[in-house]
């Protein structure tokens, strides 16, 4: 036996691209993340071969969590095929070995910027959310050592305040998106800027849904069945956007979340921002056999 | 020294005891052994120079630091102990229901980049109120009854001229009824006809709520109109205290026989 039979081949990088004390390290945080729901806590937040701020830290998770049968889906802003997004899974697919899909349905992990997928996730599924910012005491206690205070106290009295001013400002919530919720009746959580549309998604999912900031160096979670609440006023509803009566005008369904294209004689026309959605809703229509899963607010009252 | 109460207030328990409270910045000495007493209703006044430790016995007063020896207590209903054992969580609570300060920079008092109302309203949500009908209406009510004007009750003070930040601080402090209301200098750095706006505005406050106070100021005149009993401190010690009328008529101490005719 000669050493050189025990020890492992030489590779030009670990498995995933991050090393295995990075992976593990982080394995280690989303596990305590999913213990104290919507709890941020601290991760050393290693390099990976892209700016901070274009999802560094989604893309953490996601080598952590990736094995060569993981179905890989990313989306940026709901679409699949932006250059964030394909870059991502490329580099996904070549550090890791694992097959890439577009399909929710088919999706193991979903690395996602600012969208949930329309599609309801199962429970088999794993949504991972890029986050900018995801301190949400921020815009109204600058201080950090302080924000964590409020946290440990549950001291959130300040986060009315923000809505407060925006109802006086404009006469309703202006918060469009990252709009702040408490998680488990505990913790207020941003949920990256996901639109308000998307923020009821969350609440009692089947899903695990993992949000991560590279650049902050934060990671929470939302376990599966736990309660989201956006915060709101009692005598003031929380809403999501009117794109309930908008019709997509390339594939014509209804009902979703729209991207607005602005025109060129100043009116607008509105694309269903879940470009794979969009592409089902298509090609079923040209006659093809595609499966459409349940989606979260099919025939239900919206909020 | 011993502090003398006002005798018509004699009968009735202290609303606020501050004992033997000390306190070190390294080798400067701000408060040395200070005691103080307030009753229910009364105003009490505290006067120094600069660097005299008052606002310093202030801050302490209000929680926002906790000197190296002393007792502070206050007789309100679910209140008792030692004030300065409490944990943050509980200190803060308190501040926010039962102690309102205005303090003479407005910038430490108030979010200047926020409505005047969202100002007063987020005392009102640190207590709890989530009800967005109610706390527009609370807010306009503090602002009104500390004569601020209400079509502005929308604009973030930093628009705002400086007597008029005064009495959004003055409205957030009222907002929740506080038990004790502490007067950092509410009026240094306003212009005369001004000052005496807002020092009327305190006093009708004063009398309406029979609210009571602890006022900071180095002006004499201020506490003259204001205050009920006078505290004079001189390097972070207590070295007159008394009646208005009876220290500034006659006062015994050399420091304070110094300042009264300064202002004479």
């Amino acid at each position: 036996m000669t050493l050189q039979s025990l020890t492992r081949d030489w590779e030009p990088m670990a498995y995933g691209f991050l090393d295995a004390s990075a992976k593990r390290e982080i394995r280690r945080k989303l596990l305590k993340a999913i213990a104290v729901p919507g709890c941020q806590i601290p991760y050393a937040s290693r390099e990976v071969p892209m700016a901070r701020g274009w999802g560094t830290g989604g893309l953490q998770v996601s080598c952590t969590l990736v094995t060569p049968r993981t179905r890989i889906k990313v989306i940026d802003q709901g679409a699949d095929d932006s250059v964030n997004a394909a870059s991502i899974r490329s580099f996904l697919a070549r550090v890791s070995g694992a097959p890439t899909t577009s399909d929710t349905l088919e999706a193991d992990l979903i690395q996602s910027r600012h969208r949930i997928p329309e599609e309801r996730l199962r429970a088999d599924q794993v949504l991972v959310l890029q986050v900018p910012n995801p301190e949400p005491l921020r815009p109204v206690q600058p201080n950090m050592s302080i924000a964590r205070q409020m946290h440990a106290d549950a001291d959130y009295g300040r986060m009315w305040l923000q809505l407060y001013e925006q109802i006086v400002r404009s006469g309703r919530v202006m918060q469009g998106a990252a709009y702040p919720s408490l998680v488990n009746g505990r913790h207020v959580m941003t949920p990256s800027p996901i639109p308000r549309w998307d923020v009821p998604k969350l609440h009692m999912a089947q899903h695990l849904t993992l949000l991560s900031a590279g650049r902050e160096k934060r990671l929470h979670a939302v376990p599966p069945f736990t309660r989201v609440e956006p915060l709101v006023f009692d005598d003031v509803p929380y809403r999501v956007e009117d794109h309930r009566d908008l019709t997509c005008y390339r594939s014509g369904a209804r009902g979703f979340f729209m991207n607005e294209i602005p025109q060129a004689d100043g009116s607008s026309l509105h694309e269903i921002s879940d470009s794979d959605l969009g592409v089902k809703v298509i090609r079923r229509s040209e006659g093809e056999a595609v499966r459409i899963g349940e989606t979260w607010y099919a025939g239900e009252e919206m909020p | 020294m011993t502090v003398m109460d006002a005798p018509r207030l004699a009968t009735t328990r202290p609303l606020l005891t501050a004992q033997g409270l000390s306190l070190r910045y390294g080798s400067v000495q701000a408060l040395c052994d200070v005691s103080a007493t307030v009753y229910p209703g009364e105003v009490l006044g505290i006067v120094g120079e600069s660097g005299s430790g008052k606002s310093t016995f202030l801050r302490c007063l209000n929680l926002e630091e906790t000197p190296d020896q002393g007792s502070y207590t206050l007789d309100l209903p679910d209140v008792s102990g030692n004030l300065f054992e409490l944990d943050r969580f509980a200190r803060r609570m308190l501040c926010a229901t039962r102690i309102g300060i205005v303090y003479q920079n407005p910038h430490l008092g108030l979010l200047m980049k926020h409505s005047s109302s969202g100002n007063v309203a987020e005392r009102l949500l640190v207590a709890g109120e989530r009800r967005f009908a109610v706390l527009r209406d609370k807010a306009r009510g503090a602002l009104d009854a500390s004569e601020f004007p209400l079509d502005r009750m929308d604009a973030p003070p930093i628009e705002l001229s400086g007597g008029m930040q005064q009495r959004v601080q003055l409205a957030k402090a009222m907002a929740l009824q506080p038990a004790l209301l502490l007067l950092d200098e509410p009026t240094t750095g306003l212009d005369v006809s001004v000052q005496a706006l807002v020092l009327d505005t305190l006093k009708r406050l004063q009398q309406e709520h029979n609210i009571t106070m602890v006022i900071v100021s180095h002006d004499l005149g201020v506490i003259r109109t204001l205050a009920d009993r006078v505290v004079v401190m001189r390097r972070g010690a207590v070295v007159e205290a008394g009646l208005v009328d009876q220290v500034f008529q006659d006062p015994q101490h050399a420091y304070t026989q110094q300042l009264v005719h300064a202002k004479l």
